[in-house]
C-alpha cells in the first residue's frame, strides 16, 4: 500500500498531466477556428470551409475527453484533498464555481451548435458560437489560474479560527483574484496553448506535404495541408519568441515571489552571487550521481547567467541558496523540467525562422529537414507545457498553498493507503486506455483528411475559384 | 462604485443567503438530473433496440446536447465547493471510492458514443454500445446512491435506502429518456417508446414508495422530515405527475409528457432537501448556518450567480431551439 499522502499527490499529478492536453489542444484551436470560421462565412476561398470542419473535429473530440478529464480533477479536491479545500475552499471553490457557471456553460452549449448546427443556424449565429465555443475555453482558463495562481501568490485573505481550525477567509477579492502571480500565468498559459497548437498543425501538415512534394506520392487535395503549414508557420513565429519574452519576465517573478522555488530552478544550494545560469550539469564522480548537493559537477554554465535572469540584467544579484530553507522541494526535477522547457522554447523560435525562412525563399515544399523537423516537434509544444507546470508544482513542495498550508497537511484525514493505491491504480489503466483511445480516434481524423471539394457548402456557391496563394491539385 | 458596493452588500445581506444557497445546489442539482437524465436514458433505452438505424437515431438525438447536460454536474460541484467548502471536503472524502465509482461512469457514458461512432465494424460497435449502455444506468443508480447517503446521514457506501433510492432515479431517467425522444425520433421507434415509457413510470412511483418505507424504517433521524406536510405534498404531486406523464404519453402530447418528467424530477429533488434541511450534511451535523462560507465570499458567488444563471438559461434556450423536432442521423459537422 502507497502512503495516502503519496498516493493522492501521485494520483493528482497523473490526472492533471493528462488532462492539461486537451484544454491546450481546444484553447489553442480556439482562435483558429473562429478566424477559419469568419473567413468561411465572409465567403471566402473553399479552403477555409474544410479548415473549419477538418479542425473542428479534433477539437470536438478533444473537448469531450477534456470534459471527462476535468470533472475527475475537481472532485479530486474533495476526495483526496479534503484537509486543502475545507481549509481553503472559500478561495478555491469560487473561482470554479464561477468558471463553471462563466466559462463551461457557454463553451459545451455552443459547441452543440457549433459542431452540429451548420445546416440549422445562421451564417451569423453561426459565427458568433465559434466565437462563443473560444471565449469558454479561454475563461475557463481564467477562473483555472486565478484558482491556481493564488495558491503560488495568496493574497487579499485572512486566517481565522473556525470550527476548530484556521480557516482562510476572503478579505479583498480583487487581491485575491488578481494576485501577483495571475497576469504572468495567464499569459504565458495562453500563449503556451497557440504555441502547442501552431506546432501540432505544422507537423500534421509538413508529414502530407513531404508525402507529396519529397517523397512524390500524390497526395489529395495537398493544397489543404500547404495552406495549414502557412498558416501555423506564422502562428509559430508570432508566438515562439513571445514565449521566451514573457517567460524571462515570469522566471523574474518567480525569484520575487517564490525565492525557494526559483533556487530550485537553477539547483542553487548555497547563497551566492554570480550564480552561473547551468545549461547541463552532471556530478563527476559517478558516486555522487544519488546526491543532489554533489559539488564537483561537470556542467556547461553561463557565468553570471542565473543571477542575470533573477533580477533582470545584474550578473552580480544574489541568490539565496536552498540550504536557508527547512526543505527543499525535489530539486531534479525542478531544475530539468525547467532547463528542458527553456531549451524548447528556444529550439520552437528557431524552427518558426527557419520555415518562414524558406517560405519567403519559395522553398517551403522542398526543404526535406525542415518537414522532418517540424513532424518530429509536432508534440513538443505539449511536452514544454506538461515540464512548465511541473516546474511550478513540484517547485511549490513542500508547500501547496506557498508559506500557508503544506500539501501533507491538505490530504484527506480519513483516507487509508489502500483506497488511495486502489483508485491511482485504477488511474494508471483507465488513463493509459483513454491516450490510447485520443491518439486512435485523432489519428483516424488525420488520415482521413479535410472533406472532399465536392462535399462542401461553399464549393456550389464559389465554384472553381482556387484558394489564395494555392493552385488547386 | 463606491457608491454601489455598499448598497449591493445592504441588499445582500437583507437576504437570507445561506437558505438560497442551500436551495440552489440542490435546484443546480434537479436541472442536472432532468437534462443530463434523459441522455441517461436513452442510453439504458439503447439496450432495447437492436436496429442498427434506430441505434444510430438515439445517439444522434443527444449529441449536441449531452455535454452541455453534464456540465450542471460540474457546476453542482462548484456550487457546492464554493458556498459549503467544508461539506464538500468531508462529503466527497467520506465516499471517496464512491466518487471514483461515479466519475468511471461519466467517463464510459462520455467516450462510449464518440467512439460507437467512429467505427462501423460489427465488434467495435457492439463493445462500444455496451460501454454505453453501462455507463448510462451505472451514473445515475451511483448518483441517486450518493445523494441518498448524503441527505441521510449515512457513513458507509452502500447502505439499503441508498440502493432503492439509485435504482428509483434510474427508473425515472428512463421516463425522462422517453419523454425526450418521443420529441426527437419518428416512426416505430418513437411509437415502440410509448411502453417503454408507461412501465418506466410505473417503476419509478413503485420505486420512489418504496424507498419512503425503507427511509422511514432504517432512518429514525428523518422520521419527522418525511412525515411533514410539505414531504407529504410532494409525494402526493409526484403521483400527479405519475399520472399527467401517463395520460400525456397515451394522447401523443410529447411537450406535456416532458413537463410532467420536469414536475416528477424537480418534485423528487425538493423532497430529498426538505429531508435534509436544515442540516447540508447530516453525518457531520453541519447545519446549513455552520457550513456556509464567509459572508463576503457568498455576496461576490451571489451577484456572480444573480448576473450568470440568466445568462446560462438563454444558452439553453438557444441550442434547443437550433436542434427542435426530430433528428436525421446523417447531419453533423
Ligand atoms: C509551449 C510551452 C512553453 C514554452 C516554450 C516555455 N514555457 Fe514556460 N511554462 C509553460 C510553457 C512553456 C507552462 C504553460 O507550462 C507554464 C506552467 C505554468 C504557467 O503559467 O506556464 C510555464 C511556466 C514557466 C515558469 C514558471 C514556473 C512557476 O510558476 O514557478 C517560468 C519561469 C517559465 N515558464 C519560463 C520560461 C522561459 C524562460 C521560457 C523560454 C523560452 C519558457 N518558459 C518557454
Ligand atoms: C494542468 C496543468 C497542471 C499540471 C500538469 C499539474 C501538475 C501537478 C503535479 C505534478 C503535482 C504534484 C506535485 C507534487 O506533489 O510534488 C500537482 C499537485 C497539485 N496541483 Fe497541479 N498541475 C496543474 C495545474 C493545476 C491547477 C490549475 C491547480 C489548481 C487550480 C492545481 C492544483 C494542484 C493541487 C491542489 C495539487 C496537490 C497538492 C500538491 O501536491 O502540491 N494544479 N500538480
Ligand atoms: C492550467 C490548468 C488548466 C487549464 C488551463 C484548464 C482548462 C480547461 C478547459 C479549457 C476545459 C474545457 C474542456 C476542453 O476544452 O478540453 C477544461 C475542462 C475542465 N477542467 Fe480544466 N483546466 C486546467 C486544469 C484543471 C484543474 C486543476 C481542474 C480541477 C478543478 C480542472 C477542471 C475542469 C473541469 C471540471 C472541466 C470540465 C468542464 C466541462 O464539462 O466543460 N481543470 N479545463
Amino acid at each position: 500500500m502507497i502512503d495516502p499522502v503519496i498516493a493522492s499527490r501521485l494520483q493528482f499529478a497523473l490526472t492533471t498531466i493528462v488532462h492539461i492536453i486537451f484544454p491546450v489542444m481546444s484553447m489553442g484551436l480556439a482562435p483558429f477556428l473562429v478566424y477559419f470560421t469568419w473567413r468561411e462565412v465572409r465567403g471566402g476561398p473553399p479552403v477555409y470551409e474544410q479548415l473549419r470542419r477538418f479542425w473542428t473535429k479534433v477539437f470536438a473530440v478533444s473537448f469531450v475527453v477534456g470534459t471527462v478529464t476535468g470533472i475527475v480533477l475537481e472532485f479530486e479536491f474533495g476526495t483526496n484533498f479534503a484537509a486543502f479545500s475545507a481549509v481553503a475552499g472559500e478561495l478555491f471553490g469560487g473561482p470554479l464555481a464561477l468558471e463553471g457557471m462563466m466559462a463551461f456553460m457557454l463553451e459545451a452549449t455552443f459547441l452543440g451548435v457549433f459542431v452540429f448546427g451548420r445546416e440549422r443556424v445562421s451564417d451569423a449565429l453561426y459565427f458568433i458560437s465559434s466565437v462563443a465555443v473560444g471565449l469558454g475555453t479561454w475563461l475557463s482558463a481564467v477562473w483555472i489560474l486565478v484558482a491556481n495562481s493564488w495558491m503560488q501568490t495568496p493574497r487579499g485573505y485572512e486566517l481565522v479560527e473556525r470550527g476548530g481550525r484556521e480557516i482562510v477567509t476572503l478579505t479583498d477579492p480583487a487581491a485575491a483574484y488578481l494576485n501577483p502571480r495571475f497576469p504572468y500565468m495567464f499569459v504565458h498559459m495562453q500563449n503556451a496553448a497557440v504555441l502547442s497548437v501552431a506546432l501540432f498543425m505544422a507537423g500534421v501538415a509538413a508529414y502530407y506535404v513531404f508525402r507529396h512534394h519529397v517523397w512524390g506520392y500524390p497526395v489529395e487535395g495537398v493544397s489543404f495541408w500547404e495552406t495549414t503549414l502557412k498558416i501555423a508557420l506564422i502562428a509559430l513565429v508570432i508566438t515562439a519568441p513571445l514565449q521566451a519574452v514573457h517567460g524571462d519576465l515570469y522566471a523574474r517573478h518567480v525569484y520575487e515571489t517564490q525565492p525557494q522555488k526559483f533556487a530550485a530552478m537553477e539547483a542553487v544550494w548555497e547563497t551566492d552571487s554570480y550564480v552561473p545560469e547551468y545549461i547541463v550539469a552532471f556530478p563527476t564522480n559517478l558516486g555522487d550521481l544519488t546526491d543532489p548537493q554533489a559539488k564537483e559537477l561537470f556542467g556547461i554554465g553561463i557565468p553570471g547567467g542565473a543571477s542575470w535572469l533573477a533580477s533582470g540584467g545584474d550578473p552580480g544579484a544574489t541568490i539565496t541558496g536552498l540550504n536557508e530553507y527547512d526543505d527543499a522541494p525535489p530539486v531534479a526535477i525542478v531544475f530539468w523540467s525547467f532547463r528542458i522547457m527553456v531549451a524548447l522554447g528556444f529550439w520552437f523560435i528557431l524552427l518558426g525562422f527557419w520555415g518562414i525562412y524558406r517560405w519567403w525563399r519559395g522553398e517551403l515544399y522542398e526543404d526535406d529537414l525542415l518537414h522532418k523537423a517540424l513532424m518530429l516537434s509536432s508534440l513538443l509544444g505539449i511536452l514544454a507545457v506538461e515540464l512548465g507546470w511541473i516546474v511550478t508544482e513540484v517547485g511549490r513542495q513542500p508547500w501547496v498553498i506557498q508559506d500557508v498550508l503544506r500539501t501533507a497537511d491538505g490530504v484527506s484525514p480519513g483516507l487509508t493507503g489502500g483506497e488511495a493505491t486502489l483508485t491511482l491504480a485504477g488511474f494508471a489503466v483507465v488513463y493509459l486506455g483513454l491516450l490510447s483511445l485520443y491518439t486512435y480516434v485523432i489519428a483516424r481524423i488525420i488520415r482521413a483528411g479535410p472533406p472532399k471539394r465536392a462535399e462542401l457548402r461553399t464549393s456550389e456557391a464559389a465554384p472553381a475559384t482556387p484558394a489564395e496563394g494555392t493552385a488547386d491539385d | 462604485m463606491t457608491e454601489f458596493r455598499p448598497l449591493l452588500a445592504d441588499t445582500l445581506a437583507a437576504l437570507p443567503l445561506p437558505e438560497i444557497w442551500f436551495g440552489l445546489v440542490f435546484f443546480i442539482l434537479a436541472t442536472f438530473l432532468l437534462l443530463d437524465g434523459f441522455d441517461f436514458g436513452v442510453g439504458a433505452l439503447f439496450a432495447t433496440r437492436a436496429d442498427d438505424g434506430e441505434r444510430e437515431q438515439l445517439i444522434a438525438s443527444i449529441g449536441p446536447f449531452w455535454d452541455g447536460n453534464e456540465v450542471w454536474l460540474v457546476v453542482f460541484g462548484g456550487a457546492l465547493f464554493a458556498a459549503f467548502p467544508r461539506v464538500y471536503a468531508a462529503l466527497f472524502s467520506r465516499h471517496y471510492l464512491l466518487m471514483f465509482a461515479i466519475l468511471g461512469a461519466l467517463i464510459l457514458r462520455g467516450l462510449a458514443p464518440e467512439l460507437y461512432e467512429q467505427r462501423h465494424d460489427e465488434a467495435w460497435q457492439r463493445w462500444w454500445g455496451r460501454a454505453f449502455v453501462v455507463g448510462s444506468v451505472a451514473a445515475p443508480f451511483l448518483l441517486g446512491l450518493f445523494t441518498a447517503n448524503w441527505v441521510l446521514g449515512a457513513t458507509r457506501t452502500l447502505t439499503l435506502p441508498g440502493v432503492v433510492v439509485g435504482l428509483a432515479v434510474v427508473a425515472l431517467t428512463v421516463v425522462d429518456g422517453v419523454a425526450f425522444l418521443r420529441l426527437k425520433t419518428r416512426g416505430d421507434l418513437r411509437a415502440d417508446l410509448r411502453r417503454s415509457g408507461r412501465r418506466a413510470v410505473i417503476a419509478y412511483v413503485g420505486l420512489a414508495v418504496a424507498s419512503l418505507g425503507v427511509i422511514y424504517a432504517t432512518t429514525p433521524a428523518v422520521r419527522p422530515e418525511l412525515t411533514s406536510p410539505l414531504a407529504l405534498a410532494l409525494v402526493a404531486l409526484t403521483v400527479l405527475f405519475a399520472v399527467g406523464y401517463a395520460v400525456a404519453l397515451e394522447r401523443d402530447r410529447h411537450y406535456l409528457a416532458f413537463a410532467a418528467t420536469g414536475g416528477l424530477v424537480y418534485g423528487l429533488v425538493a423532497l430529498v432537501a426538505a429531508l435534509s434541511f436544515p442540516y447540508v450534511d447530516r453525518a457531520t451535523g453541519l447545519t446549513i448556518q455552520e457550513g456556509i462560507v464567509s459572508p463576503l465570499s457568498l455576496q461576490i458567488l451571489s451577484v456572480g450567480a444573480l448576473v450568470l444563471l440568466p445568462l446560462v438559461f438563454g444558452y439553453f434556450v438557444v441550442l434547443y431551439s437550433a436542434f427542435s423536432g426530430p433528428v436525421d442521423p446523417e447531419e453533423s459537422y
